[in-house]
């Protein structure tokens, strides 16, 4: 899907169209509506009770908006990658939670099907994750591999016509409650290329041999069950496998490179929740007699966050246009990324901050944006992965 | 089975609508607008019909500038099927009266078993549109409906009243207005939105429907607005402090305005 040629990258680095059409604006509109309305209302109640958000996310998929960005032939809606990163945020900015599961659905769940899979393999899988019946989820982590994503060790052994998978992941994003998982695999120990020894497949749930962990009790994004997931002997057909033999690594590459955008459009959201948040607060809030918006102090900490914001989300936007020309984004989506990490963590802590001691108290949802921030600078590539990203893109420029 | 939906494109309710000083209309330019919250309650009404009777066609009419194709548009995404925008500026300052007489001849060629309409708009108020277009098109019109059936080629509502409701029905062809406690509107599936710009919309003038521009608008127009006035600000309530009778004294504040 990706062009690699270098001059319509470049084009697409010099070049950036963030205009919506007019559908695209309706359909804005229409997510902003639901995600004021029935989202945000929840976000507190699915923090508190961790409780995976059921009907919300049926909701979603009743609406479209769990296959957004993914072809009308598969049941998608065919729309941007653009108004896909505006979604996630829109979603995100009212529950940090709930917008995760349509992003980890169509990044991590559908994607690496869309890109790698057979027209056998998309028919069979993505209609039922655009429809949100049936979500989609990837397992590579595992607890001695995470940044070293080849370091895996969850094996597959080919016997006929089938694979036996053994071995375990851990922090599964809707592990649990998907039904298919994007899994990565050793297929071919004995090779010296790292890079050449991996294989994906697609497991469903109910095959025998696999089976979950409890839900694990997490910081923040708490309604969304993390796992670990357990392969005992779990056979697959040869037709699920993704690719051919030794594709895995590349698959769980390309898939991450685009997946980043979500993380960053959640980070944006969160911080953009944040922000709204405390000003509503801050222009109420009297001290010495005033507001406390009319101190300075206050102005310029909203002003940065507000900058910051806004940066982040265009770096999000710019990936996302990238990856919706089809060209290379891994870069782009790692900044994007990085930055908009990073900067939820530094708004929400600053609103906080501004909120004072009414901040530190669960009443007030400051806490809870904070505590929703910090993964978006862990999960799908932690920020000092990103860097290596950046900087060896940037290396392998100059070298050439 | 046909059945019309009255619908307006209005300044966004959340808002203070602004006032032209000299026209003493309503501004429309430079606002936010949509469709009327409370025609939402009426296309949903009409969904649930069509719904419940495959085949029914549901059609959206509204009459304003060419910018309220957009209400339109939004009733076509929520599933209706075809919409009708009056739109010329003849009709530029229309009174309740004319907006019915005109509406009920763009209703009338749609040939509806039921017209179905907000009980007034939110903006203007007059609550007189769908009682002239009743009287246009020479049908029944059942008001204030909180809930409503079809059986039998009658309509049967129950109307809202302060103390309870009264049950009543029409038959068919009949006008049916109802309140926003009759359900709740669904939001537009994203793929509605898609489609609903390949849904037909027909677009008329005054004329197409047969009316001199002399009968239309602010000339034809029999009511005249004289002036507006922002509501009365909200008065400062009454602070009880509790000497060991606040719990009575609040229970009769509350009787008093019949609550409890």
């Amino acid at each position: 899907m990706n062009t690699t040629d270098p001059q319509a990258a470049k084009r697409g680095r010099d070049e950036i169209n963030l205009q919506l059409n007019e559908t695209e604006r309706e359909i804005m509109q229409v997510i902003r509506d639901f995600a004021r309305n029935e989202v945000k209302p929840r976000a507190a109640e699915i923090d508190a009770t961790a409780k995976f958000p059921e009907d919300l996310v049926k909701k979603m998929g009743e609406l479209g908006l769990m296959g957004l960005p993914l072809p009308e032939e598969y049941g998608g809606l065919g729309q941007s990658y653009i108004l896909f990163a505006l979604m996630i945020e829109e979603l995100c900015a009212a529950c940090a939670t709930t917008g995760l599961v349509p992003d980890v659905n169509i990044s991590l769940g559908a994607e690496p099907i869309l890109m790698f899979g057979t027209e056998e393999q998309k028919q069979r899988w993505l209609p039922q994750m655009c429809s949100g019946e049936k979500l989609g989820a990837l397992a590579i982590t595992e607890p001695g591999a995470g940044s070293d994503a080849a370091g895996i060790k969850t094996t597959a052994v080919r016997d006929g016509d089938e694979y036996v998978i053994n071995g375990s992941k851990v922090f599964i994003t809707l592990g649990g409650v998907a039904e298919t998982y994007v899994t990565s695999t050793v297929t071919n120990p004995e090779l010296k290329d790292k890079h050449r020894h991996m294989t994906d497949f697609v497991v469903e749930k109910g095959t025998p041999g696999l089976s979950f962990g409890q839900p694990m009790h997490k910081m923040g994004i708490t309604g969304s069950p993390t796992v670990e997931v357990f392969y005992d002997n779990v056979r697959v057909p040869v037709s699920h496998r993704l690719g051919e033999e030794g594709d895995g690594f590349k698959i769980t590459m390309d898939t991450l490179d685009a997946g980043r955008i979500g993380v960053a459009a959640q980070a944006v959201g969160i911080a953009r929740s944040a922000l709204e948040d405390c000003l509503e607060y801050a222009t109420q809030r009297k001290q010495f007699g005033s507001a406390i918006t009319s101190f300075e102090g206050i102005q310029f900490m909203l002003a940065d966050m507000a900058t910051a914001i806004d940066a982040a989300r265009l770096l999000t936007l710019r990936a996302a246009y990238l990856h919706n020309q089809g060209l290379p984004c891994a870069r782009e989506s790692s900044m994007a990324k990085l930055f908009a990490g990073d900067t939820a963590m530094k708004v929400t802590t600053d609103a906080l901050q501004i909120f004072g001691g009414y901040g530190y108290i669960k009443e007030y949802p400051a806490e809870r944006h904070m505590r929703d921030a910090k993964i978006t600078q862990i999960y799908e590539g932690t920020q000092q992965i990103q860097r290596l990203v950046i900087a060896r893109d940037l290396l392998k420029k100059l070298r050439a | 089975m046909n059945i019309v939906v009255c619908v307006k494109q209005v300044p966004e309710p959340t808002g203070t609508n602004r006032i032209d000083p000299k026209s003493l209309r309503i501004l429309r330019e430079g606002v936010d607008s949509v469709l009327d919250p409370a025609d939402e309650f009426s296309i949903e009404a009409a969904l649930q019909i069509q719904e419940a009777n495959p085949g029914t066609n549901v059609v959206v009419v509204s009459m304003g500038p060419d910018r309220a194709l957009e209400a339109i548009r939004r009733g076509l995404a929520m599933g209706a099927n075809k919409g009708v925008l009056v739109s010329d500026a003849n009709l530029a300052g229309s009174d309740a009266l004319t907006t019915a007489k005109v509406l009920a001849a763009a209703i009338k060629r749609e040939n509806p078993d039921l017209v179905l309409c907000a009980t007034e708009s939110s903006d203007a108020y007059t609550g007189m549109v769908p009682g002239g277009i009743a009287h246009h098109l020479g049908l029944p019109l059942l008001s204030y409906a909180k809930k409503l059936t079809l059986a039998g080629g009658k309509v049967q509502i129950e109307r809202q009243t302060e103390a309870g409701f009264q049950r009543v029905e029409a038959q068919l062809p009949a006008v049916v207005t109802v309140t926003g406690s009759i359900n709740t509107p669904r939001y537009p599936a994203l793929k509605g939105i898609m489609q609903a710009k390949k849904k037909p919309v027909d677009q008329l003038t005054a004329a197409d429907l047969g009316f001199s521009p002399e009968q239309v608008g602010e000339k034809g127009a029999k009511e005249k607005v004289l002036g507006w006035a922002p509501a009365e600000q909200r008065k400062a309530g009454t602070v009880i402090k509790d000497d060991g009778t606040a719990a009575t004294q609040i229970a009769d504040f509350l009787a008093q305005l019949k609550v409890i």
